[in-house]
């Protein structure tokens, strides 16, 4: 298991080839890469910058993989989240699972981005036309996140 | 004594990112805390006393209003968290 905060960009096919790297185990390899999008609530956003609580967020992470893989087969997990200023278009976070079949695989990864983003620190501030502003918390995140409880 | 770490938007508004505070003796748990800061009126009032969406961590961990405190913890206090 591999958790990075990092204000630097990543590449998603060296990342990808890294974790995958002479594991003839792996059958499945599930991956989400979140973006920033040009538009937030209606307004123009020209860019957000990420703050963290560094520490718990490095920890926070470690425990929702580690209930993913307490949950489901999985090879091994990737986690790459960005810090600092973005732009409309930037990578912001990326989720790569490993697993013999597609279905741990697939689960797993969605499991661990809805956690992720109800559980770690993580705040984005955004700019748009009307200043500088706190992005809120949106009640759908807390509906994706609580359904894998109901799943049982 | 305790560390108490503001992130976010509680950040900005109380004009701090961190304090040490010697924790009274009446004061065992996260609510008891939030109550303490609360009762120093103003920005404090208004960010922590009401039914405002605020989250807290108890040494790194997220914590509920009845989370214990204890001389030594490291406390945070932030908005709900929106990264990803």
């Amino acid at each position: 298991m591999t958790v990075r905060i990092q204000s630097a960009d990543f590449d998603v096919g060296a990342e990808i080839a890294a974790l995958r790297r002479g594991n003839r185990k792996i059958g499945a390899v599930a991956a989400f890469i979140g973006t920033v999008r040009d538009v937030n609530e209606g307004d123009a956003v020209a860019e957000m910058t990420l703050e963290h609580y560094p520490g718990m967020t490095e920890k926070a992470i470690e425990e929702i993989v580690g209930q993913a893989r307490a949950r489901w087969a999985v090879v091994d997990a990737l986690v790459i989240h960005r810090v600092g200023t973005l732009r409309p278009a930037d990578q912001i976070v990326l989720v790569v699972v490993t697993g013999s079949h597609r279905g741990d695989a697939f689960a797993a990864c969605e499991f661990i981005m809805d956690y992720l983003k109800t559980r770690a620190p993580f705040w984005k501030k955004e700019r748009t036309g009307k200043g500088l502003r706190w992005v809120e918390a949106r009640e759908t995140d807390d509906i994706a996140a609580e359904r894998w409880r109901l799943k049982g | 004594m305790i560390t108490v770490l503001y992130f976010a938007r509680l950040r900005e508004s109380l004009g701090q990112s961190s304090e040490s505070l010697a924790l009274p003796a009446n004061v065992r748990d996260l609510q008891g805390l939030r109550s303490l800061l609360a009762a120093r009126g103003g920005v404090w009032e208004d960010e922590l006393a009401h039914e405002k969406r605020v989250r807290a961590a108890v040494n790194q961990a997220m914590a509920h209003s009845d989370s214990p405190i204890a001389d030594g913890d490291e406390v945070a206090f932030f908005p709900p968290v929106t990264g990803g």
